[in-house]
């Protein structure tokens, strides 16, 4: 990802987010909500209010800049892979199940790799527009904006080079875990091991 | 470069019991070379926009058409509505972009020339200006959230020109079956970030210089009698 998309895509589509999003706090009732439970609040179970966008445009983007690092890719480790493997079958599998959905949106949307708490495993899922896995009450553990802003530049129409690229060269497995980590918190991963009498 | 809208015949492989064939689609010509509208809309925009994008939407659509008769020789109502969104968004995609080659015109070719005669009157009517309509389109596209279109139409019922956007590739019809398009305005990223970044309102005070108002009138007129 170049320097020039990430100046652009940072410096002023998110920044422009931001900066609505601080014009609709100066009258909006969800004032003091924290991002995240406005972005749920504000999704108003599809029926978005004037604040959805760009809280959960926003929200989103963090969350994808925090998704990448410097060296990203190969291989997450451990638990994560074990995970992964588990609901997917194979790492590979994963990532084409990945590429497969980013390339299936109509239009610009996201694609996400994230935890389904009520069924307590990894899926993967495309949204469109600014939509998270937030607001179907899922935990997102990486997203990447396939808005075509955030890859143009660089690929021009080449999606698929530039989803390759993310998952090789740039998605951070240390944040991923980070995340999971953060999950099991909230969602039980695994049977607790109850030794018989 | 003549304008070729071609639309070839295909056929499937007969059905036991009866014949069925497919009409298909193809990428029309732009009537203009790639580079004729600088410095409005750059080359390598239309290149790409051309043989790229809008070429997607035609081989999409032609695969969804398949689907669709397979489905609906089989009965298979369930997957004749499954494709639905796919018809309409490559669908869509091929017919807002055969519509937009029409709409641009290389200003030694009279782009940018302000229409005049019927249209000229109405948009004085509608608007109060031609200025005024421009500054209309220009802030509805730049609003536009995501993807989308800003369109010039004419309501054949009400009589009258009005401004419309269509969010992704959805045609104008979607908006109401009587409006007919006149002109439509592509503000997905792909029609302009090359050359504009994220700067969507500078492509459309731009883009003005090339636009084809002798179709537009050439239409109205149509549409109109």
């Amino acid at each position: 990802m170049s320097k020039r998309t990430v100046e652009i895509h940072w410096g002023k589509h998110h920044n422009e987010h931001v900066e609505r999003l601080n014009k609709h706090l100066k009258t909006s009732a969800f004032y003091g909500h924290t991002l995240e439970e406005m972005v749920k609040a504000t999704y108003n179970n599809g029926s978005p209010l004037v604040e959805f966008n760009d809280s959960s445009s926003v929200w989103s983007h963090d969350f994808f800049w925090e998704s990448m690092q410097p060296n990203g890719g190969s291989m997450p480790k451990g638990g994560v892979l074990d995970q992964i493997k588990k609901d997917f079958g194979t790492f590979t599998n994963f990532k084409d199940e990945f590429t497969f959905a980013a390339l299936s949106i109509f239009g610009p949307g996201w694609v996400w790799l994230y935890l389904k708490k009520n069924e307590r495993k990894l899926a993967v899922a495309p949204t469109q527009n600014a939509i998270s896995p937030l607001v179907w009450g899922d935990i997102p553990i990486i997203g990447l904006d396939m808005w075509e802003h955030a890859y143009y530049l660089d690929y021009k129409d080449d999606r698929s080079a530039y989803v390759n690229n993310f998952l090789d060269h740039l998605v951070s497995w240390h944040s991923v875990m980070v995340r999971m980590m953060r999950a099991e918190a909230f969602v039980n991963l695994g049977e607790p091991k109850i030794p018989v009498a | 470069m003549a304008l070729r809208s071609v639309v070839s015949r295909k056929t499937l492989a007969p059905a036991l019991r009866h014949y069925r064939s497919l009409t298909t689609f193809t990428l029309p010509d732009l009537p203009y070379d790639y580079g004729a509208l600088e410095p409005a809309i750059s080359g390598e925009i239309m290149r790409l926009h051309h043989q790229k994008h809008h070429q997607t939407y035609v081989t999409n659509y032609n695969k969804a058409l398949e689907q669709l008769d397979a489905a609906v020789s089989k009965g298979d109502a369930k997957g004749v509505v499954q494709l639905q969104s796919a018809l309409k968004f490559n669908g869509g995609g091929h017919v807002n972009h055969s519509i937009f080659w029409q709409n641009l015109k290389p200003v030694s070719e009279g782009g940018g020339e302000p229409p005049h005669g019927a249209l000229g009157w109405a948009i004085d009517k509608d608007f109060g200006s031609l200025e005024a309509l421009v500054k209309k389109i220009n802030s509805e596209g730049a609003a536009l959230q995501g993807s989308g279109w800003v369109w010039l139409a004419l309501d054949k019922e009400q009589k009258i020109l009005k401004v419309e956007t269509t969010p992704n590739q959805d045609p104008l019809v979607t908006k109401g079956v009587s409006l007919v398009p006149l002109l439509g305005v592509d503000v997905w990223e792909h029609a302009y970030y090359l050359q504009y970044k994220n700067v969507r309102p500078d492509y459309l005070a731009n883009i003005w210089n090339v636009i084809n108002w002798k179709y537009a009138s050439e239409v109205y007129e149509k549409e109109s009698a």
